[in-house]
């Protein structure tokens, strides 16, 4: 028996939100950073199951740029936040309001 | 040269960039060995623009003439200016024979008047501005003149008025009667803008009912499309509220009065030789439809001849130099709208003409005797000036003489033809109010002239010191007078010159061969009449002037005592009827009344301002209220885009 | 049931549960370590589709690189750890996750109603082929070679960017 796509799709439905959640929820930078990760990822999920559903490895060459990219994004990302704890002595994300009125 | 009519219309535009960009630059341009050098290269610029125009007006004129007379309409085509739906208006020149004719006096009478600039605005300190402003006018003049359709001769119409306004104010800071001298340019440019209104009136109405804006294809359109004969009335009442308006007549005249308050080369180019006839221009080129509402005819006619009668009255006790010849010239625009309403066309522009030669020459002539006497236009004040002034004399008398209809002076021709065709084709009474008009303009002329020229001085001679002005501006003088004089040659009467015929006539006449062939005049009449009739108005003009010489040269006593005798009249006369107490009573008040405490204080201050305010202060309350949104909580805004991501996606459910 | 899905159902539930896990973990290190547990179970996902390469990669670039600096981060910095995240504005945060649940719904209903089953089905052998590293790196050096270079410069960009943010000082 063949796994239908609807699977993987919701599974990738699934982690996404699981990232939108800790987005909302959490007041660590870390912890929002990471999570912004799981959601890369489970758009990278959605492209190999249609690469692997449509036989074309289009989908595959594109998670290799969003890896690529990722690698970049947590980098500079991680930077920010080393710079930041470094001003601010704190990470929370609540704290650093200062992009107010 | 035709193909290169355009060059003759953007030259002076050309004089008016440079003067206008860099005037204020040259003007400080110095030479030890040539005094002024900044000023001669001014005026070299302004005049020689215009000189050049009238150098290739004239070769375009001679290249007409060598033409075939079923072949001297031709068109220079520029750009398309604007092209919306069936509305195609092209920038074009027109150059025909009533064109050239106007652009001819223009161009010729401008670069005089120029050249005389130079003399009499010496020593000003904005020389740069009047020269540039007179470029300018030159220019929009040009495009008044050669436009192919009527758009573009309203953007000339508009120009011309424009130029007019900003040289009327142009000494801007000078006291001009009881205000201003640009007051006196406001009140010129508001009475036009009233005429104006009723042009572009006219224009719409024209384009409804014959779609185009094109001179040929209206005036073809207009004889063969069916419109009814109320329509023509419309349209040509709609166009002749715009003439009135920029040619000076009754009840839209007053502003030209107070037009005196600016330079008198101004007064002499603008407001008595080129911009003031363009409302007879205007007439004449639209003289097809003119020749298709009769009543509209009629209307122009009595205008025409009341505005004369009416301003020649008043002329007759000015004390103003300037203001006298600003009566005079209203007159005279009478009478060639007297000659627009007798559908004696060609006799109007003939006497357009030779008008511009003379009035020109007697503006320039008291431009003269002004700069003579230190600024002052008050005849009363002047007297003698004859010994002074000798070629100043000498011209102005020959002015005198032209504008008075003495043969063979241009005047006498131009005028007599008018009161002519008054006479055949209007009837008795216009041509005995024209007599009368013809009479009293002799006096008041001659009155003036013996007034300033003869007699003993009535100022100190020994704090005032008269004296002829340079050659810059007598040059100018003689050549107008000698213009003034022979002028009238081109268009001697057919009775005169026998099989000859009116040279004048026959080169405008395929302009008006339609428009003619409409109007069903020319009863017989013997040359007995026209003889009769001629010898008429001659005895009427030299009796004027031996009647001025006799109450002003004799017996001043006579003048005392009839002032005394109808002190009535005479006020009425002095204050010019009082038809501008009138309009201030009637029209002006109440409008600045109601502006000022309802539209001002009450509409604008009120409404529109609260309106405004209120707007303003409930977009702030509004946002002092939502910007508490902006918690800088990151998390927030996340949140936010959330519940647009759920909407968005909901809106794409529902659409499945 | 065969092993293909068994496996999925393994990895699907691990995936799931661990970056449940994750997002509710006080503890930091923890949370990075559930995350890696996490990109694990995704390379095993990726192994079941075929896609042998980007699973092989997946392990050594996120699981180890990322998470690796992920970990040097959150040691160098040690921040405390947030005691009782849900003190701080608790509506906000319950308010956030309804909406997520919602927005998860409306995926899995669309998902279910576009169908996208009958418009594709897996053909095992083009699969196999798709995934291999020759047919990748044939497509990455010739098609995409342009992206691919983009890509190494957008890479030396943020190292240096990534080394100006965190340096003590800006000269």
């Amino acid at each position: 028996m063949q796994i239908q796509i609807e699977y993987y799709l919701i599974l990738s439905a699934a982690l996404f939100i699981i990232g939108v959640t800790g987005v909302l929820i959490r007041r660590n930078a870390i912890v929002v950073f990471m999570c912004i990760e799981l959601m890369l990822n489970s758009a990278n999920l959605t492209l190999i199951t249609f690469s692997s559903y449509l036989g074309n490895s289009i989908g595959q060459l594109f998670v290799f740029f969003v890896m690529a990219v990722a690698a970049a994004e947590a980098a500079v990302g991680l930077a920010i936040i080393i710079a930041l704890f470094r001003n601010k002595r704190t990470v929370n994300i609540d704290e650093i309001n200062i992009f107010k009125w | 040269m035709i193909d290169l009519i355009y060059l003759a219309v953007f030259l002076p535009l050309l004089g008016f960039l440079i003067n206008g960009i860099f005037g204020s630059k040259i003007k400080n341009v110095e030479r030890s060995k040539i005094p002024f050098l900044g000023e001669k290269i001014i005026g070299l610029i302004g005049s020689g623009a215009i000189g050049i125009a009238f150098l290739i007006v004239i070769g375009a004129f001679f290249e007409t003439l060598s033409l075939p007379a079923d072949q001297r309409t031709n068109y220079v085509n520029l750009f398309t200016w604007m092209k919306v739906g069936a509305l195609d208006v092209s920038f074009a020149y027109q150059v025909d024979q009533l064109s050239l004719i106007m652009a001819l006096v223009v161009t010729g009478v401008g670069f005089i008047i120029h050249v005389y600039s130079i003399g009499y605005m010496h020593g000003d300190r904005s020389f740069w501005r009047f020269f540039a402003y007179l470029n300018l006018f030159i220019f929009a003049m040009m495009n008044l003149i050669l436009a192919d359709n009527f758009v573009l001769m309203f953007l000339g119409w508009e120009g011309v008025g424009l130029c007019s306004y900003l040289l009327i104010g142009f000494w801007y800071d000078k006291d001009f009667e009881k205000s201003t001298t640009s007051a006196a340019g406001l009140k010129a440019f508001v009475v036009n803008r009233i005429g104006d209104v009723g042009f572009l009136l006219g224009m719409f109405l024209i384009y409804l009912f014959f779609d185009s804006l094109k001179f040929s294809e209206v005036f073809s359109r207009a004889v063969s499309f069916d419109v009814p004969e109320h329509i023509f009335t419309l349209i040509t009442l709609f166009l002749f509220i715009g003439a009135i308006g920029k040619s000076a007549q009754i009840p839209l005249y007053v502003w030209l009065p107070d037009a005196m308050a600016g330079p008198t080369p101004v007064s002499a180019l603008i407001h008595a030789a080129t911009m003031v006839t363009a409302g007879v221009y205007m007439v004449a080129r639209t003289s097809v439809l003119y020749a298709m509402a009769p009543t509209t005819m009629m209307i122009v006619a009595v205008i025409g001849v009341f505005t004369a009668f009416f301003a020649a009255t008043i002329g007759l006790v000015q004390n103003d130099i300037k203001k006298v010849l600003a009566y005079s010239t209203i007159s005279q625009l009478g009478y060639m709208f007297l000659a627009m309403g007798a559908g004696a066309f060609s006799a109007g522009i003939f006497h357009l003409m030779t008008h511009a030669f003379f009035k020109a020459l007697l503006f320039l002539g008291a431009g003269s005797i002004i700069h003579a006497m230190h600024e002052q236009q008050d005849i009363q004040h002047y007297g003698g000036l004859k010994k002074y002034l000798p070629i100043t004399y000498g011209t102005f008398l020959v002015a005198a003489m032209a504008i008075s209809g003495i043969p063979p002076l241009s005047g006498f021709f131009s005028k007599d033809e008018i009161l002519w065709f008054s006479y055949t084709n209007l009837g008795f009474v216009f041509w005995l109010i024209g007599v009368l008009t013809a009479m009293m303009t002799a006096f008041y002329m001659f009155r003036l002239y013996f007034l300033t020229f003869d007699g003993k001085p009535r100022f100190d001679e020994k704090q005032t010191h008269p004296h002829e002005s340079p050659k810059m501006m007598t040059v100018p003088l003689i050549v107008l007078a000698v213009l003034s004089a022979i002028g009238g040659f081109i268009g001697i009467p057919e009775i005169f010159s026998g099989a000859h015929g009116n040279a004048f006539h026959s080169w405008l006449s395929p302009i008006f061969k339609s428009a003619n062939l409409k109007l069903s005049y020319f009863g017989a009449h013997s040359h007995f009449e026209e003889y009769l009739l001629m010898a008429i108005s001659v005895a009427g003009a030299l009796g004027g002037i031996l009647g001025a010489a006799y109450i002003y040269l004799k017996r001043p006593s006579i003048a005392v005592n009839t002032v005394e005798k109808f002190k009535s009249i005479y006020t009425t006369l002095w204050n010019k009827y009082y038809v501008d107490e009138v309009y201030d009573a009637t029209v002006i008040n109440p409008i600045v009344n109601s502006s000022r405490s309802f539209l001002w204080k009450l509409f604008d201050n009120k409404i529109i301002d609260g309106l405004v305010n209120g707007m303003a202060r409930s977009v702030g309350d509004v946002s002092a209220l939502i910007r508490k949104l902006q918690t800088g909580i990151v998390q927030s805004y996340a949140l936010v885009m959330m519940i647009g991501i759920l909407l968005a996606m909901f809106w794409l459910i529902l659409s499945f | 049931m065969n092993l293909e899905f068994i496996l999925f159902i393994i990895f699907a539930a691990i995936s799931v549960s661990s970056g449940l896990l994750m997002i509710t973990r006080v503890n930091l290190v923890i949370a990075a370590l559930l995350l890696v547990v996490n990109f694990a179970s995704l390379a095993g996902l990726y192994l079941i589709l075929n896609a042998q390469f980007i699973a092989i990669a997946q392990v050594i670039i996120y699981a180890g690189a990322i998470m690796v600096f992920f970990l040097f981060v959150i040691m160098l910095i040690n921040p405390e750890h947030e005691k009782k995240f849900m003190d701080y504005k608790p509506q906000l945060k319950i308010f956030g996750v309804i909406i997520s649940i919602l927005v998860f719904i409306q995926l899995t209903y669309i998902i279910l109603l576009s169908k996208p089953s009958e418009g594709v089905s897996r053909e095992v052998e083009a699969s196999v082929k798709a995934g291999t590293i020759e047919q990748i790196g044939r497509e990455l050096f010739t098609n995409y070679v342009l992206p691919f270079e983009a890509v190494a410069y957008l890479l030396l960009a943020a190292a240096i960017g990534a080394l100006v943010l965190a340096k003590k000082k800006f000269n």
